[in-house]
């Protein structure tokens, strides 16, 4: 075989693209939900953390950028591990889908809230004194006048760390979830043929080649003033 | 509160296994210290091309950074390491690791790096070129000590990203934190050296993290 004919046979096989491409599809499927999950949860509930220590109360701040902390310096793989293998000894057993979406979830948010609280503090303090006095409330203040000037300047690092985390979906296959990655692994092993590697790999630029070129678009169009 | 103790703070459990994790320490230690400069480098070539502005090269660089952008790292890792023995190359799992991370962490340098170069603006590049400087040394010299100042936090944050994807490489069996961690695990049958390599991981990287957000208020200051 010359060594064009092995690359083809290894990595193109046709007769292991169609028996395998319909549970590709399934993983592909369960890669969105689990992404799009992540995605909502994790935006909002970083808003919600940075909106919270706007209120400036210590403690809870101290609490937050704790536990933030910790979620942006342990690598997902790790904290995915802990959850799915370690939690159980202490019966939380929860099932890999859960601790797939609870652990990027956490990480998600954690970046978000970093990325919130620059964006607020970024907006000028005159800006907070100037509505306050035509009589706004802290919250209207924080609402309408300082979420918008600081979400605009917030996007470009929100779309990258979005892509990123996205991306992680694929350490899911360790916990066992069925998505692309875990599916093309098992076609892998039944086969021999590492093919179903290609489709996935293939799954997964069909994803995120679009997302990588807007935000390339975004970035532009965002770009901070320098 | 006692089973937490027994399962996670098992001190018997970690006077067994720590030299095990040590040695795991130890292996993660070595692959950041060889995938963050090789990365680093491969990234400066990727930007320093882009400088050049030529339309071939600038279309090509972006086609190379966009694709392993997308690539998740874990996918490029297996495929680079269950691929390579079909094409008749057999690499060892610490250079598989090598190849999809440089791959990877190349593209992220080299577009962090290439932002810096094009936040510098055109009139030091013609001052240090009307002194009689060549074009590498006014990059060298003039606009890359400029340029990674104005991306240090970007380039600071990538730089932990990649060593937190050093523990991916636990999937294709090399002996690092994580996969020690596990192995330990399982000869235990009990997660104390899960905790522990967490903590590890925490120590490590934590310090750099409030750096980090150190690093990052600061640049927001000045932008003000």
């Amino acid at each position: 075989m010359s060594a064009l004919e092995r690359i083809k046979h290894n990595f193109f096989d046709l007769e292991v693209i169609e028996k395998y491409a319909p549970s590709i599809i399934d993983g592909l499927w369960v890669t969105l939900h689990l992404a799009l999950f992540i995605i909502v949860c994790g935006l909002v509930l970083g808003l919600l953390l940075a909106v919270v220590r706007s209120f400036q109360l210590r403690f809870i701040n101290w609490l937050i950028i704790f536990v933030v902390d910790i979620f942006r310096a342990l690598p997902p793989i790790v904290i995915m591990i802990v959850f799915y293998f370690a939690l159980p000894f202490v019966g939380i057993q929860m099932s890999g889908f859960v601790v797939a979406w609870l652990s990027l979830t956490l990480v998600l948010a954690s970046f978000v809230e970093e990325i919130f609280w620059a964006g607020i503090l970024s907006v000028d303090k005159g800006q907070w004194e100037a509505a306050r006095s035509t009589g706004l409330s802290f919250f209207q203040t924080l609402c309408n006048v300082v979420l918008p000037q600081a979400i605009r300047m917030t996007i470009p690092p929100l779309t990258n760390r979005t892509i990123v985390i996205t991306k992680s979906t694929a350490i899911a296959s360790v916990v066992a979830v069925p998505e692309i990655l875990s599916q093309a692994g098992a076609a892998q092993g039944f086969s021999a043929n590492t093919t179903p590697l290609t489709m996935a790999a293939i799954a997964y630029l069909l994803i995120f080649i679009p997302l990588v070129a807007m935000s390339r678009v975004i970035e532009s169009k965002f770009a901070w003033k320098r | 509160m006692e089973q937490l103790v027994q399962n996670f703070f098992n001190i018997e459990v970690l006077i067994k296994v720590y030299p095990m994790l040590l040695k795991g320490v130890w292996m993660t230690l070595q692959l950041c210290v060889v995938v963050v400069p090789i990365g680093f480098l491969g990234g400066l070539l990727v930007a320093i091309g882009y400088s050049f502005h030529n339309r071939w090269l600038n279309a090509l660089l972006i086609v190379y950074v966009d694709f392993f952008r997308a690539f998740p790292p874990l996918v490029l890792l297996i495929f680079v390491f269950y691929g390579t023995p079909y094409v008749g190359l057999e690499v060892p799992a610490f250079v598989a690791v090598l190849i999809a991370f440089f791959l990877n962490t190349s593209s992220y340098y080299g577009e962090i790096l290439r932002a810096g170069i094009e936040s510098i603006g055109r009139g030091q590049w013609e001052a240090a070129r009307s002194t009689g400087i060549g074009r590498l040394q006014t990059m060298f010299y003039v606009i890359l000590p400029q340029a990674m100042r104005n991306v240090a936090p970007d380039l600071t944050s990538n730089t932990l990203e990649v060593i937190k994807f050093t523990a991916l490489a636990s999937v294709v069996a090399l002996p690092e934190l994580l996969r020690m961690g596990r192995i330990a695990q399982g000869i235990t049958y009990n997660p104390t050296p899960l905790i522990a390599v967490a903590l590890i991981y925490l120590a490590m990287l934590w310090p750099l993290v409030r750096f980090l957000s150190r690093l990052e208020r600061r640049m927001l200051v000045k932008q003000r």
